[in-house]
């Protein structure tokens, strides 16, 4: 039969982001797939060098709007070792809590995507109504549903009132009811798990050689979390189990974001109830940084993410690089599209969680030529490992 | 008019021109049911060629102004766009960086604004419902 090569995106109704997709199929035989990005980039990297350190949180966050905070967590957290300043147990405690609510946003809405992906618009469109109580729950704490913007340096813009935290530790129950709801409809239901196993189904050797991260790791049975590892923010003092699972495929990975977000509503409510007293607000910012540089890395909903910033002293950084783990989740797993059906493509894609705002720093356009070089992916890959 | 006519079922495509994904939450969590968009009769339209308002969220980078441009193009008219976000607007906090373009009306005409970054789901409706009063005045 003949070759056709057909293009999924970059406007596509059910990804919402700009990537594109080449897949050369054989009848509905995948047998191959390139990945083409490339619509996203936005020079953040050298936006951060252009700006101080104060800018550079808020920069920092707009890499991506649906971790933003961990974005921010991780810039500032590494800026703080630089300045010598220390947040307080409070602000500690309140960070993790507004990444924890965006771990169970993020998840919500990739288990609705997978949902529409598959063909399942109710299931859809009922995740999506149930996510807006855990945009709600994150507006409470940081007065914003997006952008959370509560990291500063040395604590929190935004201290947790008594009123709000019973209010947050109330509506809690609701998420995680809904959430134990949508676990055992991902578990049980035929149509799903019919779609879902055995499809892109990475090993565990191959999990590791592929360098994927978070959730794409952990669902194919290796037992490794940022969290736990170094721990971070109010971590070490937060009792969680890390979950994994050892199938590998679609399915697993669907269910290992399930169970985080459960185990993540244990982790705010254990953090609201323990919340420590003190002062959470710092009463000046500092803006000026000691040279060196540092290495940062948190587990953001996606995985491992990673920043390593130098300062030259003064107010500006010298070099933030990021890596982002929707780089290595995306670009890394081409291999596992092959020998599937073309109606797999999209779902293989989506159980990676794709966040291709995040990976987009890596397109090299030569701007007085108007020349494009496009770096094949193998040097991509290099490139973001060296 | 004819533009009159979209105004009973204007089927909105969504486009992410280079966005930070905040919008693009926020559009989609617009689209669901708590919001509540098909009261006014609005609809994600899966393509182009099925749309009749275009929202575009995100700084335009070059690469995603030509298809913009080309999104536009395939799309029938009456068309109308609406520039979701600061980014769309004015390029946000991307404005001086070297790959974007930083302002959706550069690319495309464009009829509404709906400023925030991101905006609310309430206020990306409020825009098209702005749009929808302008064409049925």
């Amino acid at each position: 039969m003949a070759l056709v090569e057909i293009p999924i995106g970059p406007q596509h109704p059910a990804l919402h982001e700009p990537v594109m997709l080449k897949v050369r199929a054989d009848g509905e035989d995948v047998i191959g797939v390139e990945v083409n990005t490339g619509y996203n980039h936005r020079g953040v990297e050298k936006l951060l060098e252009k700006n101080s350190w104060v800018r550079g949180m808020y920069i920092a966050g707009r890499v991506c709007g649906i971790c933003n905070a961990v974005h921010t967590q991780t810039y500032v957290q590494g800026v703080e070792n630089l300045m010598g300043v220390e947040p307080p147990p409070r602000a500690n405690y309140i960070r993790t809590i507004v990444m924890e609510l965006e771990r169970i946003h993020s998840h919500m809405l990739i288990s609705a995507v997978m949902a529409e992906v598959i063909g399942f618009t109710t299931l859809f469109m009922l995740i999506m109504r149930d996510r807006e109580k855990a945009m709600y729950l994150k507006e409470l704490v940081t007065g914003n549903r997006v952008h959370a913007d509560i990291h500063v340096f040395g604590g929190v813009k935004r201290d947790l009132d008594e009123v709000r935290r019973s209010r947050v530790l109330d509506e809690l129950r609701r998420v995680e009811e809904r959430l134990k709801y949508y676990r055992r409809v991902f578990e049980t239901d035929y149509t799903i798990v019919r779609r879902l196993s055995e499809v892109g189904r990475i090993k565990k050797s191959d999990a590791l050689k592929l360098s994927v991260v978070g959730p794409t790791l952990r669902g194919s049975g290796v037992r490794s979390d940022v969290r736990f590892e170094d721990p971070y923010a109010a971590y070490p003092e937060i009792p969680f189990s890390v979950i994994y699972r050892d199938e590998g495929d679609s399915w697993a990975r669907m269910m290992v974001r399930l169970d985080e977000a459960l185990e993540s509503v244990n982790m705010i409510r254990y953090a609201l109830e323990r919340l420590p007293q003190g002062p959470a607000v710092p009463k000046a910012i500092p803006r000026t940084a000691r040279p060196g540089e540092v290495f940062s890395r948190v587990e953001a909903p996606r995985g491992e993410l990673f920043y390593h910033i130098v300062s030259a002293g003064g107010t500006n950084p010298y070099r933030v690089k990021i890596r982002t783990p929707s780089f290595l989740n995306v670009l890394n797993t081409e291999s596992t599209y092959l020998g599937h059906r073309l109606a797999d493509v999209p779902v293989i894609l989506a159980s990676y969680d794709p966040c291709i705002s995040c990976m987009e720093r890596v397109l090299v356009v030569d701007e007085r030529s108007g020349r494009r070089v496009y770096m094949s992916l193998k040097e991509l890959a290099q490139v973001g490992f060296g | 008019m004819e533009a009159k006519i979209i105004r009973y079922s204007p089927w909105v495509m969504h486009f992410n021109a280079g966005a930070c994904n905040g919008c693009d939450i926020e559009v989609l969590a617009a689209l669901t049911p708590l919001f509540d968009p098909e009261r006014l009769g609005v609809k994600l339209a899966p393509n182009p060629r099925h749309a009749d308002i275009i929202i575009v969220t995100g700084a335009l980078n070059k690469k995603a102004a030509e298809r913009l441009r080309r999104l536009y193009d395939q799309t029938p008219s009456p068309k109308f766009v609406i520039a979701c976000g600061a980014c769309a607007i004015s390029g946000g906090v991307f404005a001086d960086s070297y790959p974007v373009i930083a302002r959706a009306d550069k690319v495309v005409p464009v009829d509404v604004h709906v400023p925030g970054c991101p905006p609310r789901p309430e206020a990306v409706l409020y825009g098209i419902k702005r749009l929808l009063d302008k064409l049925g005045g």
